[in-house]
């Protein structure tokens, strides 16, 4: 039954999409994959044996009665269990040494950082959603977004984890194994990405009402397409070129969008909500749950507790031009 | 021995009706209401505790089928997350601390110990109880909390700071807290009159050489109780603390640490899983010898496998908490200290196997359970193997296939084993045998559903599935298999429905058992079913590791316990001979009384700290209660028990 479980489970439709262990896309996640593969055949056999073991000794050893049989005594039989149980637990012994070496050595393999200059990466967990930050001695050239980690191929990626609120768990099942995110400590992992693509990856670690919906994307591009999109976030925000947008712009900044947002080159700085300036490059929104259409931003500024029950975003009543004005002006913040 | 202490009888001797009249008189058991809430005696404190824990399992059961229906499809919109929060963490909480302890610590610990031991009653059967009403008054406290939408919503382990009072405000997580308290006292208790009952009521003859591996268990898991509850209850104190009073033990802002609170608790959360497993594991080291018709292979090295455990099992816990990012060295360690635990586990499978290859195996309805076990919990147990590597743990943790691994290691090393000594003790508990054809359905429908829900989990968790969503995007593909899962909770039901019919059934109308009916060596077995109000018209001794298997034609048995009082022989520890005699307590209405004053303290203590002062007294007054020396005149010289050949 359990080879058919298995049979069915790999004939199931699942996500091709670079969100499981068994794809992996990074060096780090085939060190893990390998290693969990070798583990498994060892581990299968063992279940095999045994399986086949104590089926073998159920049937050969089975009687019919129903009453008590008398108890007997096999001197001859426990003689030779003795050894047949002496030999299973050295052969245990030995197994688990070598699975204790090859986890050791895998786990080097897949943390030891082997190449210089690396891309640092802050993320900050919060209730609900991921803050990414690329630090930078100057000030002015930090860039801050969220949800999409942008990094660039063949170029290992130090990730700084900390959280601004209770702990979270970073994971991109198929780049690495997951790292969490702890209020008042700091911790540092890295992973290097060698095919370009979109990787997905959620929060691990239960963090209340909207652990469900914690999403992020790493976005692995080449050197060149990093750099130009970086270049492109230390923009301040796009300025209004219509009348339209302008109203977005005013609509923004006269309601409870700036108590939370920053769009920089406005006055909208706060830190409590992800950074918009540059939201309209994203592909999600809301942790990676909703696509950044139109209509799925306009549902989500007016009633985000339907979408994200719990979520720390208020529901917004706006007029129909307001709402459409600010879907403009947040359309152009390429 | 001097001449003033004849004190063995020979079998023929015993069969005395006025003394089993006088002993019946003087172990008189209350029924009723008044009974429910004053017995003492251990056979019914267990059997309650069996009771008890099994209606928490369905309540756990019924939790688990409600989330498993929201998660069948995709941004379901069966639960929001806030209800579906709470669901999952009284499932772990009910499964955990009001079932799996209760049931195969203290359920099956308590009935069957003293029995096993041959006395006559438990050891501080007032505190065993207490510590029943107390376990009540916990699982009241947080189904309360449920029922009127305050149930705690942090997860089973309740993990700072999301449990903190910046995160958590309410009651929710106090409610938690109070709880996990309650039921750690209970257990705690129950340790004690365990502990004390295998170490000086043994039968005289059964040294700790010859003790059964059962009571080997239960002796370790009690230590194990012992040392493991006090780190939860730190950890839960301290969080209420944290919660109520206002101090920083936990909040990293104000120099607090959000580490400790995960390093306490899992001192105590790794070797509970030793504390629900090894009762397993002896069950069937039990049944395995009893059904393969032989004494079980390798004794020696079987309790040496479980003391290992027991101490192995403190040295491990920071295998949850891999993925906090720990230095390599302390992370080889942990992983080295988890795959060793694997050897005793390892050496226990390898003495069952030799047993039933040299054995002549009655596949009665135990056994196969005990077979059920074997396929369900080496599967968790190996996949247990995989997670001791931190590098693949770093991929599988939190997600569906933890969830699948200690499904199987618990339900297959805690569920499969209750089953298999629920239907091989309820010949001893209700005279009457249990139904074998409905025991086989519900056998194969509880085998078949379980796998097809929680195999499928193992992919889930491979495919990306983290734990405790309460729901997820339909880009993930993730269905499908999810369908599956929750097709097999169907089977489940179906399989415990069954149960509980041929439960009710057999208690009714089963075939009559006899004192033995599967002719199994423990001393149990060597009184009527079910035994009467003090056990053994006259407590027997014992030749060998089994007991009955060994026992002479002429086996002595002891005399010299008073029948006017409720007496007890007490033993050396170590070699079990005869030291003096105990006074059992009797039947009393103070430790329900306490246990009351204490759990009002206790839920007081929520809404206001003033509840300490004001509940102190009350307290103290069913305390003074409980320990009012008794009326009844002193007895005369004591007179000596004692046993020789």
């Amino acid at each position: 039954m359990i080879a058919a479980l298995y049979v069915l489970a790999q004939a199931m439709p699942l996500d091709p999409g670079r969100h499981s262990i068994l794809h992996p896309g990074a060096p780090q996640g085939s060190h893990i994959e390998w290693l969990y593969w070798v583990i498994f055949w060892i581990v299968f056999a063992v279940y095999v044996l045994m399986i086949l073991g104590f089926t073998r000794a159920g049937a050969k050893s089975r009687t019919d009665a129903i009453y008590p049989l008398p108890v007997f005594e096999d001197k001859e039989g426990d003689e030779r269990a003795k050894w047949a149980v002496g030999t299973a637990v050295a052969v245990t012994v030995v197994t688990l040494f070598v699975v204790l070496v090859l986890s050791v050595v895998t786990g080097k393999k897949a943390a030891g950082l082997t190449s210089k200059n690396p891309v640092t990466i802050q993320i900050i967990g919060h209730q609900w959603w991921w803050e990414v930050v690329y630090p930078n001695p100057q000030a002015d050239q930090t860039v801050t977004t969220a949800n999409e980690i942008h990094v660039p191929v063949n170029t290992p990626v130090v990730i700084l984890t900390n959280s601004a609120d209770v702990i979270h768990s970073f994971w991109a099942p198929s780049i690495t194994g997951k790292r969490d995110l702890l209020p008042g400590y700091s911790s540092a992992f890295w992973f290097k990405i060698e095919q370009p693509g979109t990787y997905r990856g959620q929060c691990a670690e239960f963090c209340g009402l909207q652990h469900a919906h914690m999403g992020f994307s790493v976005i692995a591009q080449s050197v060149e397409d990093f750099q130009a999109w970086q270049q492109q976030q230390l923009k301040p925000a796009v300025e209004p070129s219509n009348d339209e947008t302008s109203r977005g712009r005013a609509v923004f900044l006269t309601h409870a969008c700036l108590m939370c947002h920053t769009i920089r080159g406005t006055d909208a700085g706060s830190r409590f909500g992800p950074d918009l300036t540059h939201i309209a490059s994203r592909n999600m929104i809301a942790a990676e749950t909703l696509p950044n259409t139109r209509g799925a931003v306009a549902g989500w500024i007016l009633d985000p507790q339907r979408i994200k029950p719990g979520t720390e975003m208020s529901p917004n009543s706006l007029a129909p031009d307001d709402l459409q004005a600010l879907l403009a002006y947040l359309q152009t913040l390429q | 021995m001097a001449t003033t202490e004849p004190v063995i009888a020979k079998e023929k001797d015993t069969h005395d009706s006025d003394l089993a009249s006088r002993l019946a008189r003087t172990w008189h058991q209350p029924r009723g209401v008044w009974g429910w809430l004053s017995n003492t005696h251990h056979t019914a404190v267990g059997i309650r505790f069996m009771v008890t824990a099994f209606i928490f399992l369905a309540l756990g059961g019924v939790l688990a089928a409600i989330m498993r229906l929201q998660l069948m499809k995709p941004e379901n919109s069966l639960l929001g997350p806030d209800l579906y929060n709470q669901i999952f963490t009284m499932h772990g909480s009910t499964m955990i601390f009001l079932f799996a302890v209760p049931m195969m610590f203290q359920g099956f610990g308590v009935y069957v110990v003293p029995l096993m031991c041959g006395a006559r009653n438990i050891a501080f059967p007032r505190l065993n109880l207490f510590s029943y009403y107390l376990y009540v008054g916990g699982a009241l406290v947080l189904w309360g909390g449920l029922l009127t939408n305050t149930g705690p919503d942090v997860g089973w382990f309740a993990y700072v700071p999301l449990a903190g009072p910046q995160y958590d405000p309410g009651h929710r997580a106090d409610i938690w807290s109070q709880m996990i308290t309650f039921t750690e006292v209970s257990a705690l208790g129950v340790a004690v009159c365990l502990a004390t009952t295998i170490l000086r009521y043994r039968a005289p003859g059964m040294t700790l050489n010859r003790m059964p591996i059962l009571l080997w268990e239960k002796l370790t898991l009690s230590f194990m109780v012992i040392f493991a509850m006090p780190a939860v209850m730190v950890a839960s104190g301290l969080l209420l603390l944290d919660r109520l009073v206002g101090t920083h033990f936990y909040n990293p802002a104000e120099g607090g640490d959000v580490l400790l609170y995960q390093h306490l608790f899992w001192f105590f959360g790794h070797p509970e899983v030793y504390i629900i497993f090894l009762p397993g594991a002896a069950i069937v080291s039990t049944l395995v010898s009893c059904f393969s018709r032989r004494r079980i292979f390798g004794h020696t090295p079987i309790v040496v496998s479980v003391v290992a455990t027991g101490f192995i099992g403190f040295g491990v816990w920071v295998h949850h908490m891999f993925a906090t990012g720990l230095p390599q060295l302390s992370e080889s360690f942990f992983t080295a200290a988890s795959l060793m635990i694997v050897i005793p586990t390892g050496v226990q499978f390898f003495c069952w196997l030799a047993t039933i290859w040299h054995g002549r195996v009655q596949m009665r309805l135990p056994m196969l359970w005990a077979f059920g076990f074997f396929f369900v919990f080496l599967i968790g147990g190996l996949s247990g193997v995989m997670l001791a590597s931190v590098p693949v743990d770093t991929q599988v943790h939190d997600t569906y296939f933890i969830v699948a691994h200690f499904h199987y290691v618990l339900i297959g090393g805690a569920l499969f084993p209750m089953f298999a000594g629920l239907y091989f003790w309820f010949p001893k508990m209700t005279g009457r045998m249990p139904d074998e054809t409905l025991g086989k359905w519900h056998f194969w429908l509880f085998f078949i559903g379980f796998n097809l829900t929680f195999f499928t989990m193992h992919f889930l968790g491979l495919h990306g599935m983290t734990r405790r969503v309460y729901t997820y995007l339909p880009d993930m593909h993730w269905q499908y298999l999810n369908t599956i899962a929750t097709t097999g909770v169907a089977f489940m039901t179906a399989g415990i429905l069954v149960f509980l019919a041929n439960i009710f059934r057999s208690k009714r109308l089963g075939e009559r058992a006899g004192n033995n009916p599967w002719g199994d060596s423990g001393l149990e077995w060597g009184t009527s079913s079910p035994p009467p109000s003090y056990n053994f018209l006259l407590p027997p001794t014992v030749n060998g590791r089994d007991a009955l298997w060994d026992a002479a034609p002429d086996q002595a048995v002891v005399v010299g316990l008073r029948d006017d009082i409720r007496e007890i022989l007490v033993t050396h520890s170590l070699d079990s001979n005869p030291q003096h005699k105990d006074e059992d307590p009797g039947p009393s209405i103070w430790p329900f009384l306490a246990s009351v004053a204490v759990s009002v303290t206790f839920v007081g203590s929520i809404f206001t700290p003033w509840a300490v002062p004001y509940g102190a007294p009350l307290v103290i007054i069913t305390l003074i209660g409980w320990l009012w020396p008794h009326g009844h005149s002193p007895a005369p010289l004591p007179q000596r028990a004692t046993w020789s050949r």
